[in-house]
């Protein structure tokens, strides 16, 4: 199986036996770093949106691969200021560097870039549609920690509308053999097109209003940010704000293997004091996101 | 009215019969051929009685030939309509249109964040919609993979 010159977009694009390969190439670049991988190569990262953690992430893994890294995270300071189109200067860059990542508000704009580019793009987040590496580091946690990903109860937690992580794994996980879990307030429910997909793929799911109520059959908890910035309204927003928190407490009713997952940053969803608790894995996932960034690299640029 | 007369305003001598439109929709077909710059005949009729639909629309153009485009418009917002070619009077051919797999170009994603929409006109992709499921109609947007139903349809 080759990815070499592929673009990573979505993760409705990848079947089980390809992301189970990125899975097993992570593992090898993890176990076995080669600093020289990507030596001569160069990265662009065009970031339309604030991040850090991924940005960050994206450009340690190519420095640890010995490949450079070019790109900006302020597209105020660029020709896009000037009006410049997506697809000319996706068009511009590729002259530059040999693998595009971009981060972009609008969703539907890494799939542009991916149509127009000759060189491999990789999605970092279009609006509130796809993260595919979030996705790949989030299944790649659940397999390195709990040895398997099929035969899992696996429960998401909090903004299950706009939070594009959950939506990207509900859709990957509908390639396992998985319960799912949807616990949130009715305001911030799974989108039903997402609910149609895993109806589809005869994935069982349940949606639920009370986290004490689903907690005990856990073997995965996803948790995430109830996200300010994509609601319309703030009073929508004070409606469910605070509605969740994993604290010592609500854990008493869960299994002992039970992990708990973030994609991070956290508000007050997550009591700190849960951090040192043997469920806590949200610090280990956010470090998987290098070697995963690592292989994905490696592999659309031929080199795995 | 007799007969022969009412014969003679109903048929066409060649060209295109659009049968069996969704009653409602029948000027929506009308505006997708485009009749307003049509030189010859154009009947549109609408709350004709039909078995099949209870009421339905029907439109009959002389000397058109419908274009991929078109057929596709009308199978997106009336997918039961029938295409009847009438040459010398005699229906010589009878197509039953339908939802093409893939939609380019002629519909409005109704994601207002997706990248077809919010650029400048010169700077937005062709939207591109895969048919997910025809029955009911999901089709899902090549960009921003949004699923939309019939409802939420808007032709460009």
């Amino acid at each position: 199986m080759t990815l070499e010159g592929k673009d990573v977009i979505s993760v409705r694009d990848f079947d089980k036996e390809t992301i189970l390969h990125i899975l097993s190439k992570a593992g090898e670049v993890d176990s076995h770093p080669v600093p020289s991988l990507l030596t001569g190569k160069i990265m662009a990262t065009l970031f339309y949106e604030p991040s850090t953690r991924t940005r960050l992430s994206f450009e340690s893994a190519m420095k640890r691969l010995g490949g450079g890294v070019i790109g900006f995270a302020d597209p105020d300071t660029t020709s896009t200021a000037k009006g410049e189109s997506l697809a000319d200067s996706i068009r511009i860059v590729e002259g530059y560097a040999d693998v595009i990542i971009l981060r972009h508000p609008l969703e539907g704009a890494a799939r542009l870039a991916g149509d127009v580019a000759n060189i491999p793009v990789i999605n970092a987040g279009d609006g509130a549609n796809q993260h595919p590496t979030q996705t790949f580091l989030d299944l790649y946690t659940i397999l390195k920690d709990k040895g398997r990903i099929d035969s899992l109860r696996i429960g998401f937690l909090g903004d299950l509308k706009y939070g594009r992580t959950v939506h990207s794994l509900a859709t990957a996980l509908k390639h396992f053999d998985v319960e799912l879990c949807f616990i949130s307030p009715s305001l911030l429910r799974m989108p039903e097109y997402v609910l149609d997909e895993l109806h589809q793929s005869k994935i069982p799911f349940q949606e639920m209003a009370v986290l004490e109520d689903a907690i005990s059959d856990l073997d995965v908890l996803y948790c995430t940010r109830i996200q300010k910035e994509r609601f319309g309204s703030p009073i929508d927003h004070e409606k469910v704000r605070g509605a969740y928190r994993v604290s010592m407490h609500t854990l008493s009713f869960a299994k002992d293997d039970l992990r708990i997952m973030h994609p991070l940053p956290r508000v007050d969803e997550l009591d700190p004091a849960v951090d040192d608790s043997i469920h806590a894995i949200y610090f280990e996932q956010a470090k998987n996101g290098i070697p995963i960034r690592q292989a994905l690299l490696a592999l659309v640029l031929g080199k795995l | 009215m007799s007969r022969s007369k009412q014969l003679e305003v109903s048929a066409i001598c060649s060209g295109t019969v659009i049968d069996h439109i969704a009653t409602e929709h029948t000027f929506h077909v009308a505006r997708i051929l485009d009749l307003e710059e049509e030189p010859d005949t154009v009947l549109v009729a609408v709350n004709l009685d039909s078995g099949r639909l209870g009421k339905k629309g029907l439109i009959k153009v002389e000397n058109k030939t419908l274009t991929q485009e078109m057929v596709n418009k009308i199978a997106l917002i009336s997918p039961q309509a029938t295409l009847n070619i009438i040459e010398d009077y005699v229906l010589v051919r009878k197509i039953r249109v339908e939802i093409p797999d893939k939609v380019e170009g002629i519909l409005q994603c109704f994601n207002p964040n997706c990248i077809t929409n919010v650029p400048p006109p010169s700077a937005r992709p062709k939207t591109l919609f895969y048919a997910q499921s025809k029955q009911p109609l999901r089709l899902r947007c090549h960009h921003c993979e949004r699923v939309m139903s019939a409802a939420d349809m808007r032709l460009l």
